[in-house]
């Protein structure tokens, strides 16, 4: 059981992020839990293990934000190898080229004083 | 299989407030106050008859309390169940289980919002969500525009069919004295406007206008003696996914294929009886979304059925009559007003707009970003 005094199932993955890693856990039946939680959802598991994706995965959905005054941003769901999915955005390569089924690979975002990293993507060559 | 029965209760007066622009410093409170004494003179009733309250809203944490308040009204029952645009289909479920077990006899569903006065991101603050905020979508925007791209991948559904969503609210929205937009729209336009997160431009996109809206509930056998035709409700379903759209399963697939089914299950009915259909159109892929996970046609089938005017006035579906989110009135959690349409069409008062024979009028709501679905089937008198 993650120990909410100790560590947030949050601050456990942002540790990961600052050592390069993109973490996500693993129930009991095997199966990736994304995002981390304290429990394992629909079992309610206490037994949560810790795993570092090898960072590869295909864009499920896409779409490009216009925002005032802004350059076009991407937000991309990524299905990763392991099983799971999660939000991101795909970099170096024009937002409205990013297509659903695009292979991708992860790394981190700096982030800012206000942001801490974050994990993004960018073009892995070939599509599925 | 729902434990509630069809037609126990009935829909018995139903009224918009002001829509579009209020006063500066209007409250929501003052909106829902403001529905509730119309939706009152349009059954006969006072406002002391209300023992049960209804209620949720953005601006108004504690919904049911501060209403009960400002009417100076002591409900024995309160619900203030809150899962965005839906929350008022789940209140009809959750009024019909109250009255059926007589926890309350008069039930008041309520909501109001100025959030085109004070801002939409005033209006609705977002939750902080450290897995999504940093990719900085504009949300609710995006998530629907996630569900969109998918949809055109995996079935070839058009930018143009999209469009179509919005031409078709747009021409009901002209022939209703109470919608907000005043000008035919063409697909064009629709495709040349502002794009805000691809595929949707602003006019794939509902208004933010103020607004809100009050019905009033009782039993089946008290509306028999009110003053207007009584909407039966004959079915309803409730059922969520997920809350986020990283959560969501199948970005194609809604929990409406849960509500819907539970709702005609519970109504006896079927699509092919319903007369008129009233869809959250929060964008304009959840009219195409809803119609296919509903059962009005096959997954995928949505922008193809939606295509030609086919639901627009004259066309083969009377869908979203009023002019719904996109062109008719969208303050905020709209879902109220998808149903107040509904309720007025199987009572025959839609003017110009009305749908001949409307005995059965099926209202859809959706909250959060496809989150939670929530469907209502509403019947006249000869439905039951």
């Amino acid at each position: 059981m993650q120990d909410l005094m100790k560590q947030s199932p949050f601050g456990a993955y942002l540790e990961h992020l600052n050592k390069g890693e993109l973490a996500y856990q693993v129930a009991d039946d095997g199966k990736a839990v994304f995002f981390p939680r304290a429990v394992a959802p629909g079992t309610g598991s206490s037994n949560l293990q810790w795993r570092v994706s090898k960072g590869l995965g295909t864009v499920y959905a896409t779409t490009v934000v216009y925002a005032k005054d802004q350059p076009p941003l991407n937000v991309a769901l990524i299905d990763l190898d392991e099983g799971f999915r999660m939000m991101s955005r795909v970099e170096d390569i024009d937002p409205m080229q990013v297509k659903i089924g695009m292979r991708v690979k992860f790394r981190v975002h700096p982030g800012d004083e206000k942001q801490p990293p974050y994990p993004v993507f960018t073009p892995a060559g070939g599509d599925t | 299989m729902s434990g509630l029965k069809r037609g126990s209760i009935a829909v018995v007066g139903a009224a918009e407030s002001d829509l579009g622009q209020v006063a500066p410093h209007t409250s929501p409170v003052d909106l829902m106050a403001q529905a509730t004494m119309r939706a009152l003179d349009d059954c006969g009733l006072k406002l002391s008859d209300i023992d049960g309250v209804f209620s949720a809203a953005t601006q108004v944490r504690t919904a049911p309390m501060t209403l009960a308040e400002y009417l100076r009204i002591k409900p024995r029952f309160f619900d203030g169940t809150a899962i965005g645009g839906s929350s008022f289909m789940a209140h009809v479920s959750h009024t019909q289980a109250a009255i059926e077990h007589g926890l309350c006899e008069v039930a008041l569903i309520a909501y109001g919002s100025t959030q085109r006065s004070v801002s939409r991101a005033a209006a609705s603050p977002r939750e902080r969500n450290p897995y999504e905020d940093p990719y900085r979508p504009f949300m609710p925007t995006s998530a629907y525009a996630l569900a969109a791209s998918r949809h055109m991948h995996q079935y070839g559904t058009t930018r143009e069919q999209l469009a179509e969503v919005a031409v078709a609210a747009r021409q009901w929205a002209l022939l209703n004295p109470k919608a907000w937009e005043k000008e035919p729209l063409t697909i064009e336009q629709v495709l040349n406007a502002r794009m805000v997160s691809y595929p949707f431009t602003v006019r794939d996109c509902c208004l933010v206008v103020d607004g809100g809206g009050a019905i009033i509930l009782t039993s089946a056998a008290r509306a028999k003696s009110l003053r207007k035709k009584p909407a039966y409700v004959l079915g309803v379903g409730e059922s969520l996914s997920h809350a986020t759209i990283s959560n969501m399963p199948d970005l194609t697939v809604t929990a409406a294929a849960e509500s819907g089914p539970n709702a005609f299950g519970m109504a006896k009915l079927k699509p092919a009886d319903v007369d008129m259909i009233s869809l959250y159109d929060a964008f304009t892929i959840t009219p195409i979304l809803f119609l296919e996970d509903l059962g009005f046609c096959p997954k995928g089938e949505g922008g193809h059925f939606v295509s030609g005017g086919a639901i627009a006035p004259g066309g083969k579906y009377a869908v979203n009559t009023s002019g719904g989110g996109l062109s008719y009135c969208h303050p905020g959690m709209y879902g109220l007003l998808v149903m107040i349409e509904a309720i007025r069409q199987v009572r025959g008062e839609c003017g110009t707009r009305q749908v001949k024979d409307c005995e059965v009028a099926l209202a859809h709501g959706n909250g959060g970003v496809l989150s939670s679905q929530c469907t209502v089937i509403f019947g006249s008198e000869s439905t039951l």
